[in-house]
């Protein structure tokens, strides 16, 4: 079910040391072709290794170029459809084209904050030392309530 | 003059640390925010995570999620105790599960401060969690989120809490090391970048395993360019239980293991069309196989399990593989007749928005289900849509509890003496930790408790690297070694790679796809995989046995071409000790536990009398054997009413 890459779009993020589908690939699928040796294409990405593709779409969607697709996997499905996102820093558009020609289209939030901004213990209490050893507790000291009751030898 | 470095002749980078994180995923992350705040107060301790992947999109939520599986909410987490021992046919860790259930609520309430859109009730909309929001539910214990970003979110937080010059991405750690004057203690770490030549030996007093679950040990129902629509992510090779077992770690219940019924091929999710959507699944002649098949759960007792149609999903299982072996299938799920029912109390615009919602949950998690669906004209609300049950998965995070036997939390009244040996999360190896999928007998965790299970194992590891801060860790192995263990498929590659004309066909070596396609062979047809419908017994186990044995041997000759097959190579080699424990599992456990994910033939009960316990392994690196004994299942949490009987008992005498 793999990915693939238009050789009409991909610039192999040119000038830096990795592309952003190297660089994001759960499975180390996406190699950069450098010289053109493997592909044809000199540096143009591709992926190495599709019937190891779990179509996670993590490629697709960082792709500066959008320059990568899905072909869904040959043994399985039917051909002719297609299914693409577009990734904002807000939301993502998601558009599903059938076999048959239907579209249908979708927009989904993301996100309810600007990318980069976690600021991880703003305003969080501070780990206390004298509770490390204390099971019942992180140091965000969030538990749950918890009836004591429900245990056997409570 | 410097050396040239190049492959098969890589630069060694040691490195010496007090704590190091292994994996990228939920738990890891969860380690990174819990840790980094205690390293404010403890600035010695050095710490490091590694990932053989990009934080940002690793692990088992690098695609996304569409709900939250555990979240306590209005529920006390004893309740959560007994729905996940009911799900896993009675023998959890009770105070591990308790652990997660206790802390887990307080990681998401997080996730919704950091920025992931958490689904709200109507009137609640913009209302958080913590201010009283109420989520949507599609189950007791799950909500729905709009999860595209899931691990993003979670990763950016993880990064900040850690910081990045104290993590490194694509380095893969393949194996632990043992103490030079303590073999009972992990002492370090080895693995290769697989991006540069570069071997990486880690020296540590504490070390969190946390690198998944184990996938494609099967041989999956799709073997062509589907082999990779896995189910559970086609990167968890099984590197937390055969690094766990090779450094001597006992492991408990590998002979659980997780059976989804999913929708056919894609294996997109079921959960919100069962409890969101009212769905209802039936065979090919329309039948509520379900109720009609209720009476069989008497034949081998596994009707103790069960209560009306609350039973554990192994059970629900069972129900429907008598209609598919029996030859009444397909099971199909009535999605048009959900949607209509729904439609008939919605305006037009709350129906467009409910097929939205239908969609979302595909393309947050399993966008290749929408690809299956789009590719064969299925639209949801016309046409009626196949399930089936998959591959074998191993994991301890979702609904399975296969993995590693570790120390739960001292305050949990009743907890026995065998549950806990001072250090939280602890395994059963001094200084080795684990959360998420690595910790077994605890199920039902998901994403969120995952995180919260890294939380609770960081906390303690601080603990334990200031109780031995005097300690220093010494290898049991050479770094020489270690180099030559690790790089031994590139070695054998280049010193045969010439012997014939075609790369892959050489009697010297053994490509690390092709031995993948071995194992998946011989546990499909041996252990219980698709092709017997799930069904094994104790002479096909001692075949499987044997191959296994062989074929761990023949993984010393997988041969690595490059950087990326070195990668495939250790991930194989991982899988194939998780293999060799879940095979040894299954043949030790004479019941049937899980019907509906395993049968074995020859013990097709389920036998509380005898096998109302865990079953636990260790595996000898020096020897390759493995021996297993069974260790008593204590309850801790009172029996409710309205939970099946079974679970109103106590353990079986082992």
């Amino acid at each position: 079910m793999p990915t693939f890459v238009r050789t009409d779009k991909c610039d192999g993020c040119k000038g830096q040391d990795k592309t952003a589908c190297m660089y994001i690939c759960p499975h180390d699928l996406m190699r950069l072709d450098k010289d053109g040796s493997e592909t044809g294409h000199a540096m143009k990405a591709y992926n190495q290794e599709p019937e190891q593709c779990w179509e996670c779409y993590s490629c697709v969607k960082i792709c500066p170029q959008q320059a990568i697709e899905c072909r869904h996997y040959a043994d399985v499905v039917p051909l002719g459809a297609s299914v693409q996102p577009l990734r904002g820093s807000e939301s993502i558009m998601w558009t599903i084209k059938f076999r048959n020609g239907n579209m249908k289209r979708f927009k989904f939030p993301i996100r309810t904050t600007a990318e980069g901004s976690v600021d991880p213990y703003s305003g969080k209490p501070e780990a206390s030392m004298d509770e490390l050893t204390d099971h019942s507790t992180l140091f965000t000291k969030g538990t749950h309530s918890c009836d004591m009751n429900q245990f056997i030898a409570a | 003059m410097a050396e040239e470095y190049g492959f098969g002749n890589p630069e060694i980078i040691e490195e010496e640390v007090d704590i190091l994180v292994i994996g990228g995923g939920m738990a890891a992350c969860g380690a990174a925010f819990e840790i980094g705040r205690w390293l404010q107060k403890t600035p010695d301790l050095k710490v490091k995570l590694v990932d053989k992947a990009a934080l940002d999109r690793s692990g088992a939520v690098a695609q996304g999620l569409s709900a939250i599986n555990t979240y306590m909410g209005e529920n006390d987490p004893a309740d959560y105790v007994r729905y996940v021992r009911g799900d896993l046919m009675g023998i959890v860790r009770e105070d591990l599960v308790y652990d997660v259930g206790r802390h887990v609520d307080d990681s998401v309430h997080h996730f919704e401060e950091w920025g992931l859109p958490v689904w709200k009730q109507k009137g609640d909309e913009g209302k958080k969690l913590t201010e009283g929001g109420k989520p949507v539910r599609s189950g007791r214990w799950q909500i729905m989120i709009n999860g595209e970003s899931y691990k993003w979110i979670v990763s950016e937080a993880a990064k900040k809490s850690l910081g990045m010059d104290r993590i490194q991405e694509r380095i893969f750690i393949v194996r632990l090391v043992t103490d030079k004057n303590d073999p009972s203690r992990v002492a370090g770490a080895a693995g290769f970048s697989v991006r540069e030549d570069k071997l990486y030996i880690y020296k540590f007093k504490a070390c969190l395993l946390v690198a998944g679950g184990a996938v494609n040990v099967f041989r999956p129902r799709s073997v062509g360019e589907g082999t990779g629509r896995a189910w559970y992510p086609v990167w968890n090779a099984g590197s937390t239980y055969a690094m766990a077992a090779e450094c001597g770690a006992e492991l408990t219940l590998m002979e659980n293991r997780f059976v989804p019924a999913r929708f056919k091929d894609g294996y997109g999710p079921v959960g919100a069309w069962f409890l969101l959507f009212k769905a209802q699944a039936m065979n090919a002649f329309g039948e509520d196989y379900q109720s009609k098949n209720y009476d069989i759960l008497k034949d081998n007792k596994y009707d103790a399990y069960a209560d009306g149609m609350k039973m554990g999903t192994c059970l629900r299982n069972h129900l429907m593989m008598k209609e598919m072996r029996e030859g009444r299938g397909p099971i199909l799920m009535d999605t048009p007749t959900a949607m209509a029912k729904l439609a008939e109390t919605m305006t037009p615009k709350e129906v467009k928005h409910l097929e939205a919602e239908a969609w979302e949950d595909f393309l947050d998690m399993t966008i290749g289900q929408c690809g299956v669906w789009a590719g064969e004209n299925i639209e949801p609300d016309k046409e009626m849509s196949e399930l089936m049950p998959t591959e074998p998965y191993l994991l301890g995070s979702h609904a399975g509890c296969a993995g590693i036997w570790c120390s739960g939390p001292e305050d949990i009244p009743g907890t026995p003496d065998h549950y806990h040996w001072g250090y939280n999360r602890m395994t059963t190896v001094n200084g080795l930790f684990s959360a998420g999928d690595g910790v077994g007998a605890s199920g039902h965790k998901f994403s969120s408790g995952s995180h919260s299970e890294g939380r609770i194992a960081a906390k303690a590891m601080v603990q334990y690297a200031l109780d031995n801060k005097d300690w220093q860790p010494e290898l049991s192995r050479t770094v020489d070694e270690l180099v030559e263990e690790i790089y031994r498929p590139v070695k054998t590659f280049l010193e045969h790679k010439d012997y014939t004309t075609a790369i892959d066909v050489n009697p010297h070596y053994i490509t690390p796809k092709m031995l993948q396609f071995r194992l998946q062979k011989i546990m499909d047809e041996y252990v219980a995989g698709v092709s017997t419908w799930y069904q094994t017994n104790g002479k096909m186990l001692e075949i499987a046995e044997k191959k296994l044995v062989m074929i761990r041997e023949d993984a010393q000759k997988m041969r690595a071409k490059d950087l990326h097959e070195l990668l495939r190579a250790w991930e194989n080699y991982h899988r194939i000790l998780a293999a060799e424990a879940h095979m040894r599992h299954i043949q030790f456990r004479e019941e049937t536990r899980y019907p509906g994910y395993y049968y074995r033939m020859d013990f097709l009960d389920l036998d509380d009398d005898n096998w109302k316990c865990f079953v636990n392994s260790t595996y000898n690196r020096d020897t390759g054997e493995w021996s297993l004994k069974k260790v008593p299942y204590k309850q801790l949490v009172k029996h409710a009413e309205g939970e099946p009987e079974g679970l109103a008992r106590d353990g079986s005498p082992v």
